[in-house]
């Protein structure tokens, strides 16, 4: 049961970060191997605010989960600007420029932060009590937020004009602009959005896993899987594989030790890479 | 012409090798060594260009090579006592079957897949590396025993604590490496593989058969990766799971991205720059990782054909 509980958690936060990847990789057709870096800073920031602030532990905590996104949004914003749009999304050239921003990102909260992990404290502590087990309620509500915030971009993207200037721009970009989308904008505003997904299940998952400046590299590789094993660009299959990888994780590590269910997940996901492109999920490519 | 630019070219690398041979009668201690390891990483890079230079595949994934020749070479050495050849051996040929089979899997995708699948291939290798700790002793890694150092070659003794020795032997491999590379890519092979990185599918229809051509140069470029691990292990008498981790892939792409990828000397320029650059960064911090992201970023923005890329393209036409 609490194993469960754990890979949903794990699941829910995850689903946020790979949704982020999966909206940049599918309307800009880039990778953003800094994507992991923009989820530890996420964290790092909420863990200033939350600190530096001195307030109350829970005004500190929403404080953060309004700033934290704000200030990635913008890094992420600026760097999409002065960097990936001037190579002209070239995939080689941007997946270099990526792994140039995760190296500075990361080394300079190296500089900033220091090579400690900090904790921020969590907004409430409660401890739901049941006969046979308790269980924090934050992490329900982590769980919960995520869900919010799922249906929220799944609305965003499905019913409203800004989801439908996405996917235009997403299914033929050249024919978007003829429409008069401003795709360049598109292209930057789905960049910070992609970040800041990864910032805010930063600031809710950091008072229960501390901040980091190494934090945001396991994160990649499992939203990675996770984006590749739903269908680059699907949303329900990034649900679906998140909660798989999530639950998966957390049950596999029982059996097997973490190293090994990591290494056999990432040759599965190699696997499927190169025989099933699409992702197990996802729909044929176009 | 093309006789009179031959000339140019061999004595150029001619050169090239004369300078680090001579090299080592002025050098002192410290920089003697440096060079060394940078012998060693320029065949490494070497062998990364060969792929992403003149063939247009970005592996991010070569640090599995490098590994499996380092592993190869020093795990043998380690625990069934092999001599210093024959080790050698073990890390070229492991570092051959796994380009093969990688090649073979990994070939059938193509540009952003293709850079995932190789990164992913070789962090599957890195956690191995750590999973298997009771042979590798992981992120810790394995010192090779005094016995593993002393190799009878004709009759002598070579002792590879012997510095000088162990200069002359990188620098041996770096000139046959040199060569090799320089050979192919100057031939009919060199010449189809730029066509490939140009334009894949008219190389296809102009009747090559490009997989197998793309999996000749994917083995001999993880071959030559392998030969500079192998030679690490043996030379620096150290064997680690950091050296197959990610960032040591990068280090390669930057090496060749600094040097100029798809110039023949490039990687072993872009080495010996970017050793010498974070040699001195971190003596000032510990961040020095910095300079490896920033030197990526305005790479790609300002400077994408490298130094000798630019001087081809500005001065001397020649260059290989």
């Amino acid at each position: 049961m609490l194993a469960t509980l754990e890979g949903l958690l794990q699941a829910a936060v995850l689903t946020l970060i790979a949704l982020g990847l999966s909206l940049v990789f599918g309307v800009m057709r880039i990778v953003n191997v800094a994507h992991g870096e923009f989820y530890m800073l996420g964290a790092v920031i909420a863990w200033f605010v939350a600190s530096l602030l001195s307030l109350h532990p829970a005004i500190g905590f929403f404080l953060a989960l309004v700033i934290s996104p704000l200030l990635v949004g913008l890094v992420a914003y600026a760097s999409e600007r002065l960097i990936l749009k001037r190579l002209k999304y070239d995939p080689e050239a941007t997946i270099v420029a990526t792994i140039g921003m995760l190296y500075v990102i990361q080394q300079v909260v190296l500089i900033g932060f220091g090579p400690d992990a900090r904790p921020v404290e969590a907004p409430f502590y409660y401890r739901i009590r049941l006969p046979w087990f308790g269980y924090s309620a934050y992490n329900l509500f982590v769980m919960a937020a995520a869900v919010v915030l799922l249906i929220g971009c799944w609305y965003i993207l499905t019913r409203t004009r800004l989801g439908l200037i996405m996917r235009a721009t997403q299914f033929d970009s050249e024919t978007a602009q003829a429409f008069g989308i401003p795709v360049d904008k598109v292209y930057g505003y789905v960049f910070a959005a992609g970040a800041m997904l990864a910032a805010v299940a930063a600031v809710l998952i950091v008072p229960i896993r501390q901040a980091h400046y190494l934090m945001g590299l396991d994160p990649l590789l499992l939203s990675f899987i996770v984006v590749i094993i739903g269908g680059l660009g699907s949303l329900r299959g990034t649900v679906v594989a998140a909660l798989i990888i999530g639950l998966s994780d957390g049950i596999i590590s029982v059996f097997f030790s973490p190293t090994l269910a990591k290494m056999l997940s990432t040759l599965l996901v190699a696997l499927v890479l190169v025989f099933k492109p699409e992702g197990l999920f996802g729909a044929k490519a176009r | 012409m093309r006789q009179h630019s031959a000339f140019k070219v061999v004595g150029l690398h001619l050169a090239v090798i004369v300078a680090f041979f001579l090299a080592q009668f002025v050098l002192p201690d410290y920089h003697h060594l440096a060079v060394t390891r940078v012998m060693i990483l320029a065949i490494f890079a070497l062998g990364y260009n060969l792929l992403f230079g003149y063939t247009g595949l970005l592996s991010l994934g070569h640090a599995l090579f490098f590994a499996a020749g380092l592993y190869g070479a020093g795990l043998t050495a380690f625990h069934l006592g092999w001599s210093v050849p024959a080790a050698f051996a073990a890390g070229v040929g492991a570092g051959f079957f796994a380009s093969l089979v990688i090649g073979v899997v990994a070939l059938r995708t193509s540009g952003v897949a293709f850079m995932i699948v190789t990164m992913m291939f070789s962090q599957v290798a890195y956690l191995a590396s750590l999973y298997f700790t009771t042979y590798t002793r992981g992120e810790e890694g394995l010192v090779m025993p005094e016995a593993a150092r002393h190799f009878d070659l004709f009759g002598v003794t070579f002792s590879l604590t012997d510095p000088s020795l162990r200069y002359n032997i990188a620098l041996l491999l770096l000139a046959v490496t040199l060569i090799v590379v320089l050979i192919v890519v100057r031939g009919p092979m060199g010449r189809v593989l730029i066509a490939i990185r140009e334009n894949e599918p008219r190389t296809l229809m102009l009747g090559y058969n490009t997989f197998l051509i793309k999996l000749k140069a994917f083995v001999i470029s993880g071959t030559i990766s392998s030969i500079a691990g192998a030679a690490y292990a043996l030379l620096f008498a150290y064997v680690g799971s950091s050296f197959a981790s990610i960032q040591y892939s990068i280090e390669a792409l930057l090496f060749t991205l600094l040097g100029g990828a798809g110039t023949v000397l490039g990687p072993v320029l872009g080495t010996f720059a970017m050793f010498y650059l974070i040699d001195i960064v971190s003596g000032f911090t510990a961040a020095y990782l910095l300079v490896t992201g920033i030197a990526l970023i305005a790479l790609v923005l300002f400077f994408p054909k490298g130094i000798l890329g630019t001087i081809r393209e500005r001065w001397m036409t020649w260059l290989p």
